[in-house]
C-alpha cells in the first residue's frame, strides 16, 4: 500500500451560512502529482488554506504529512511548501535575495543556501539576472523562480495554488517539467488550476463543483467514465449544473 | 534567531529601496521644524498661578484679590517662600509666580513707586508671554485705581523674568512638539504600512505558511522602523541645537532613552493598526486620525491643554504623545531627571504594554 500524505475526510468550511467547501473527501499519495480542479469559486483555495494551516475546518477531518490540520498547524508548516494565487515573491529584491530571504525563514544553513541557490540559478537560466529585481523578470520566469522557492526548503509536499495563471503556454509546459521532476525528486504536489490540458498532466485528479468534489480518479478512467474524447469535455458535463462562479 | 536576522534584513532592503519613505522620513523633521519655527500664540485661560508675598498689606490683598476675580488666572497659594518659587515652577502645573518685596505698599503710598516680580516658566514662551501681558494689563489697572486724581499717579514697575528659556525662544516649545509628531509619523503610519503591504502583495500568507513565527514577522518589521527613527530623532535634536540654537538642559541619555520607548509606544499602536486593516490606505488613514491629530490636538503644543473644555483634557490623558511631550518638556528644556518624570515614563509604559499586548494577541487571531 502506497503511503498516504494528504488525507481530507469530509472536510467543511463555512462562512457564515455559505458552504465554501462541503463534505470533501480525498488521500493523496506519496511522490503524486495530485490536480484539484474547478471552476473559480468553487472552493480551491478555500481547501488548499486549511490543508496548509492557514485557517481552521468547521468541520470534518484532515491530516497533512501525518499531522492535524486542527491541532499540529506548526508541525504541518515544517512540511510544506506554498505558492500561493497571487505572486508571492518580493518585487523589490533581486533574485538572489529573494532566495536567500526564503530559505532562511524555512531555517536552511547559510553553506546550504548558496549551494542550492547556484545550483538552481543554473538551472533556471538565471545567471545574468541574479542582481536583478524580481518585479524586472517576465512573468513566466517569476513563476518559475517563485516555484522553486517554493521547494527550496525540500517539503515533503508541495501546495500550487493555480501556478501558471497568466504564463503563455510554452513557459506552461516549462512549468510542468519543473513540477515533474520534484515529483520524482520525491516531492507530493498538489496543484490547482482551471486549464484543462493540464489536468492530463496529473497523476489523479479531483473536480470541484460549488464546494463538492465530484469527480475523483486518473484523467483516463474519468474520460473513459464520462465517454469523453477530452478532460475539458469531463469538465464541462460536470460543471454544467454549477450555480457559483466568479466570472 | 537565525531567521530573525534574516527577515530583519529583508526589511531594511524594502526601507533603503523605497525613496519616496525615506524622503518623507528625513524631509519631515526639516520642513515641520521650518514651519512650526515660527511661533504660535494663543489664549491662556484659567492658568495656575501662585504669589509669593512678602510684604502682606492692605495694597498686595486688593491686587491678589483683583487677579483672583479675573477669569484668566486661579491663584493657588499666595505665601510662597523665595526658596519655594523654582520647585513650583518646575512641578509645571503652575505657569507663573508673581512676587511681593517687602515693603511693597509702604514704598507704594510713601515714595509713590513699587516693584513687583513676575516669573513665568519660558519653557512654553507663547503661553508664558501672554501670562505675563495678562498680569501687567491687571497691575496696570489697578494702579489706575489707587491713584487719586491730579495729584502724581503711583507706579507699579513690573519687572517680568522667563525661567528656562531666558530669552522666550519660540522654537522652545515646538520642537518636543516635533518631536512627538515625527516619530509617530513615522513609526506609526510607516510600520502599519509595511506590515499591510505584505497582506496586500499576499506574501503575508507565504510568511505565515512558513514555520516563521507570526510574533517574529511583527518584531522583524518593527525593527527597521526603531532604528530609523532613532536616527530620525538625532536628526531633529541636531537641528534643534545648531539650527535653531536650542539648548539641551538635561540628560541626553535620558532625552534618548525615553524616546526609545515613546517609539516603541508608537510601533505598537502601528502594529495594532494593521492587524485591523488589509489596505495600505486605511492603515494610513487610520494613523492619521488615530494618532496624528490627536497629537497635534491633545499634547499641548498647539493648544495648552487648560484652556480646552473638560472633555478635551480627560481625553488628551489617553493620548500618549501628550505624555512624552511632558517628558521631553521636562528633560529638554528644564534639565530634569528622572525623579521628576517618572510618573508620565510609567504612564507610558502601561499604555504601550497595553498597546502591544492587543497588537499580539489580534494578530494571532487573524491566523485563524
Ligand atoms: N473569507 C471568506 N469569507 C467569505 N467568503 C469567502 C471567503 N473566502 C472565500 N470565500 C468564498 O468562498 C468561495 C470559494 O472561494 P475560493 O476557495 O477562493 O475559490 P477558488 O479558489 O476555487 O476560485 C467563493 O465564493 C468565495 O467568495
Ligand atoms: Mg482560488
Amino acid at each position: 500500500m502506497e503511503e498516504k500524505v494528504i488525507i481530507c475526510n469530509d472536510l467543511t468550511k463555512q462562512f457564515g451560512d455559505f458552504y465554501a467547501v462541503n463534505k470533501i473527501s480525498f488521500d493523496v499519495y506519496k511522490g503524486e502529482v495530485f490536480g484539484f480542479l474547478g471552476a473559480n469559486g468553487a472552493g480551491k483555495t478555500t481547501a488548499m488554506r486549511i490543508l496548509c494551516g492557514l485557517s481552521y475546518p468547521t468541520s470534518g477531518k484532515a491530516s497533512v504529512a501525518g499531522f492535524d490540520v486542527y491541532k499540529q498547524q506548526e508541525s504541518i508548516k515544517k512540511n510544506i511548501g506554498y505558492m500561493s494565487q497571487k505572486f508571492s515573491l518580493y518585487e523589490n529584491l533581486t533574485v538572489s535575495e529573494n532566495i536567500e530571504f526564503f530559505g532562511g525563514i524555512y531555517g536552511v544553513e547559510r553553506s546550504e543556501i548558496s549551494m542550492r541557490r547556484t545550483d538552481l540559478i543554473e538551472r533556471l537560466g538565471l545567471e545574468k539576472e541574479v542582481n536583478k529585481m524580481v518585479g524586472e523578470l517576465p512573468l513566466g520566469w517569476k513563476q518559475k523562480l517563485a516555484f522553486s522557492v517554493a521547494i527550496f526548503h525540500q517539503p515533503r509536499i508541495v501546495f500550487l495554488d493555480e501556478p501558471t495563471g497568466g504564463v503563455d503556454p510554452v513557459t506552461r509546459r516549462q512549468f510542468w517539467d519543473m513540477i515533474y521532476e520534484a515529483a520524482a525528486g520525491g516531492i507530493t504536489v498538489f496543484v490547482t488550476t482551471h486549464y484543462m490540458d493540464e489536468a492530463e498532466y496529473c497523476n489523479r485528479i479531483s473536480i470541484m463543483v460549488d464546494g463538492r468534489i465530484e469527480a475523483l480518479d486518473t484523467p483516463e478512467n474519468l474520460k473513459k467514465n464520462y465517454s469523453a474524447s477530452s478532460m475539458d469535455e469531463v469538465f464541462y458535463q460536470l460543471a454544467r449544473g454549477a450555480k457559483r462562479s466568479d466570472n | 534567531m537565525k531567521q530573525l536576522f534574516v527577515f530583519i534584513r529583508k526589511e531594511f532592503y524594502h526601507v533603503f529601496r523605497d525613496k519616496r519613505t525615506l524622503l518623507i522620513m528625513f524631509g519631515l523633521p526639516i520642513a515641520q521644524i521650518l514651519l512650526f519655527g515660527y511661533a504660535i500664540t494663543s489664549e491662556v485661560k484659567n492658568s495656575h498661578i501662585s504669589i509669593s508675598d512678602n510684604s502682606r498689606d492692605a495694597n498686595t490683598e486688593q491686587l491678589i484679590n483683583k487677579i483672583k476675580s479675573s477669569s484668566y488666572f486661579i491663584v493657588d497659594e499666595t505665601s510662597l517662600s523665595e526658596q519655594e518659587i523654582e520647585n513650583t515652577l518646575k512641578r509645571g502645573n503652575v505657569r507663573c509666580v508673581l512676587v511681593f518685596p517687602p515693603n511693597f505698599g509702604n514704598n507704594l503710598l510713601h515714595s509713590g513707586k513699587a516693584q513687583i516680580q513676575i516669573i513665568a516658566d519660558g519653557s512654553d514662551p507663547n503661553t508664558a508671554k501672554t501670562l505675563i501681558n495678562y498680569l501687567t494689563a491687571i497691575i496696570a489697572d489697578y494702579q489706575q485705581e489707587i491713584s487719586p486724581a491730579a495729584v502724581l499717579p503711583y507706579v507699579i514697575v513690573p519687572e517680568t523674568r522667563m525661567l528656562y528659556n531666558e530669552e522666550g525662544n519660540g522654537s522652545l516649545n515646538f520642537i518636543p512638539g516635533v518631536m512627538a509628531l515625527i516619530l509617530m509619523i513615522v513609526c506609526t503610519a510607516l510600520t502599519a504600512v509595511a506590515v499591510v503591504k505584505e497582506k496586500e502583495l499576499g506574501t503575508m500568507e507565504v510568511l505565515l505558511v512558513s514555520p516563521f513565527k507570526p510574533i517574529f514577522v511583527l518584531i522583524s518589521k518593527a525593527v527597521p522602523y526603531l532604528v530609523l527613527s532613532l536616527a530620525n530623532f538625532t536628526l531633529i535634536v541636531l537641528l534643534a541645537v545648531f539650527v535653531l540654537n536650542v539648548e539641551i538642559k538635561g540628560s541626553i541619555l535620558l532625552l534618548f532613552l525615553v524616546s526609545t520607548l515613546f517609539i516603541i509606544t508608537c510601533l505598537s499602536f502601528g502594529l495594532l493598526i494593521s492587524n485591523v486593516t488589509s489596505s495600505q490606505q486605511t492603515a494610513l488613514l487610520l494613523s492619521i486620525m488615530g494618532m496624528m491629530i490627536p497629537t497635534l490636538i491633545f499634547t499641548g503644543f498647539m493648544f495648552p491643554i487648560e484652556n480646552m473644555p473638560w472633555v478635551f483634557q480627560v481625553i488628551s490623558n489617553i493620548v500618549p504623545s501628550r505624555w512624552y511631550f511632558l517628558i521631553i518638556k521636562s528633560v529638554m528644556l528644564k534639565g530634569l531627571g528622572f525623579a521628576y518624570i517618572w510618573k508620565e515614563v510609567l504612564v507610558l509604559i502601561v499604555m504601550t504594554l497595553a498597546l502591544l499586548g492587543v497588537a499580539l494577541k489580534n494578530f494571532k487571531i487573524r491566523l485563524e
